[in-house]
């Protein structure tokens, strides 16, 4: 165990950074440009029952330090992820792998978790109850506490292997549906999903994504996602994976101090394909400034001046 | 890498000279993607030209980012991720390729019709701008010896209209940039076969966000990984 690794669910990590869904494909993109097992993990393109497009285009416009995407969960179904891209995914990355699956009923999320609960390397499951950018499915379930205590259940039902719930910060209480979570059987949480946000071009005056509205991340949100990790992993005792806008180690502690376990990051990804390795290499000499030992002592450590 | 020049073409178009390492870039019509102080997204050009040590762009101000481009002065630093996108494959060019730019996709016909003239080629190379004041590159291709045919929209300078009013007789095949109403029309009434290159707005550039993605007959692509280029055979217009 080294200074940097952390526990998540049962499974050791070496360190708490987990390029997130959607920013990171297979991984085989990124492992052309530097050996992706220094990864504390990924979690793959997130995963349906079946193939999707997704949304039309422009998918994609910037925002003041982030952007918007409303890529609307392409991917080529559970069934070729299974048959094409985790063998070339597991050619480049040998440790476990963070399958993230999404879903339009509960009854998909099942389907989709069975067929991944039979693959090796598949180490946890994050169910991504928050899509803001799907209809009738996806963000649905996140926004109430019942449907995704339903997921979570149906889930659990078909797989052994360690449930995480995506959760959507568009929401009056998060805490609400992280305790609902929890009590449904969900092994983990990980937050927050993106923020639904729009942008319209001043000279069509019609919105830049073909879809309306998309999601917001990046260093914008980071607040927003820190508050949030903050006030869930002070209410429930299964472990909290942060994420949203970190883009730095100084992030990734400021993380875990709120309480994450491990830390997630996404659109950091986007800009600069090396962003993770960057941040891991950064972490030593960051937790040395603040005379951190190691990462794991530190989880939950900004809520200890609540008790003084 | 590092900004060597920085001027302006006409009014709106500049060209920019980078210097550093182009070993990434494999084939004309390849982008590079810019990191620009305070912007989220990088800014994804096409490659315009290419030495030993540096690449040339060119680019038309249209927002904030290019805006801030423009100001950039020699010696100023870049973060910039080169070699990406597929590129135009010169192996099916024949003996009389046809290169059609519009406004800002003239410049990847450029290091094409060097290539292709390097081969030893005959180049017509058929270029369309709104109007005179907005041309740039014309003596440019003809010193590569290319044949060169201007077209503009309001008649200013050769002959009016657009580049599908200016299509030559014969030639061997087709390459083609500009924006999507051109390559449109190119491929509805240029003869025979080519190869078109595709702008959408992108994320990443390189393949991990599915910004940009199409869909073609032979599967969904990535503009910014399977393209830009695409060949007229597999594109699907999506309406």
């Amino acid at each position: 165990m080294g200074r940097l690794s952390v526990d998540l669910c049962g499974i050791t990590l070496d360190n708490p950074v987990i390029p997130a869904s959607g920013t990171f494909g297979y991984g085989y993109e990124f492992a052309g440009l530097y050996d992706i097992n220094c990864l504390g993990t990924f979690s793959f393109k997130g995963t349906t029952r079946h193939p999707r497009f997704g949304n039309p285009t422009p998918r994609i416009a910037e925002a003041p330090a982030g952007m918007l995407n409303s890529v609307g969960l392409q991917n080529p179904g559970v069934e070729k992820v299974i048959s094409e891209e985790l063998p070339k995914l597991k050619k480049c990355f040998r440790k476990p792998v963070m399958a993230n699956v999404s879903g339009f009923s509960v009854e998909d999320y099942a389907y989709t978790c069975a067929l991944l609960d039979k693959e090796e390397q598949v180490g946890w499951l994050e169910v991504n109850v928050s899509c803001p950018n799907v209809h009738g499915g996806g963000m649905s379930f996140g926004t109430d506490p019942k449907a995704a205590a339903q997921v979570v259940r149906a889930v659990k039902a078909v797989t052994k292997k360690p449930v995480i719930l995506k959760l959507t910060p568009n929401v009056t209480d998060i805490v609400s549906v992280a305790l609902a979570c929890q009590e449904a059987g969900a092994d983990g949480l990980s937050l927050i999903n993106t923020l639904l946000g729009m942008r319209l071009d001043l000279r069509t005056r019609k919105p830049i994504l073909a879809n309306t509205m998309g999601g917001l991340s990046g260093p914008a949100v980071f607040p927003v996602a820190l508050r949030m990790v903050y006030q869930v992993a002070g209410a429930v005792s299964i472990p909290v994976v942060g994420m949203g806008g970190v883009s730095s180690a100084a992030d990734v502690i400021e993380m875990m101090l709120a309480g994450a376990a491990a830390v997630e990051v996404g659109a950091a990804n986007l800009t600069d394909p090396f962003a993770c390795k960057k941040i891991i290499d950064d972490l030593p000499a960051e937790m040395d400034k603040y005379g951190i030992e190691r990462l794991s002592d530190i989880i939950g450590g900004g809520h200890a001046w609540e008790k003084t | 890498m590092t900004v060597a020049e920085n001027k302006p073409l006409t009014r709106e178009v500049y060209r920019m000279v980078l210097k550093g390492d182009v070993s990434a870039f494999t084939a004309p019509g390849q982008f590079l993607n810019l990191k620009l102080e305070g912007r989220f997204l990088r800014r994804p050009i096409s490659l315009c030209d290419l030495g030993e040590d540096s690449a040339a762009i060119i680019y038309k101000v249209v927002g904030q980012g290019t805006a801030q481009m423009a100001a950039m002065q020699p010696g100023e630093k870049l973060d910039v991720l080169t070699g990406l996108g597929n590129g135009y494959d010169l192996a099916d060019a024949g003996e009389a390729p046809l290169l059609i730019g519009g406004g800002v996709g003239v410049p990847p016909m450029y290091l094409l019709a060097k290539r292709l003239r390097a081969q030893g080629k005959a180049v017509h190379a058929l270029l369309g701008f709104n109007k005179a004041s907005e041309i740039f590159y014309e003596e440019e291709f003809r010193a590569l010896g290319c044949t060169v045919t201007i077209a503009t929209a309001d008649g200013s300078y050769g002959v009016r209209g657009f580049v599908t009013d200016a299509l030559p007789k014969s030639y061997s095949y087709y390459y083609c940039c500009g924006p999507e109403p051109m390559l449109r029309a190119v491929y509805k009434t240029a003869k025979g076969s080519g190869q078109l290159s595709f702008e959408k707005r992108m994320g990443c550039g390189f393949g991990a966000c599915m910004g940009c993605s199409c869909k073609t007959i032979t599967g969904y692509k990535r503009i910014c990984k399977e393209g830009p280029v695409l060949r007229k055979e597999e594109i699907a217009w999506e309406d």
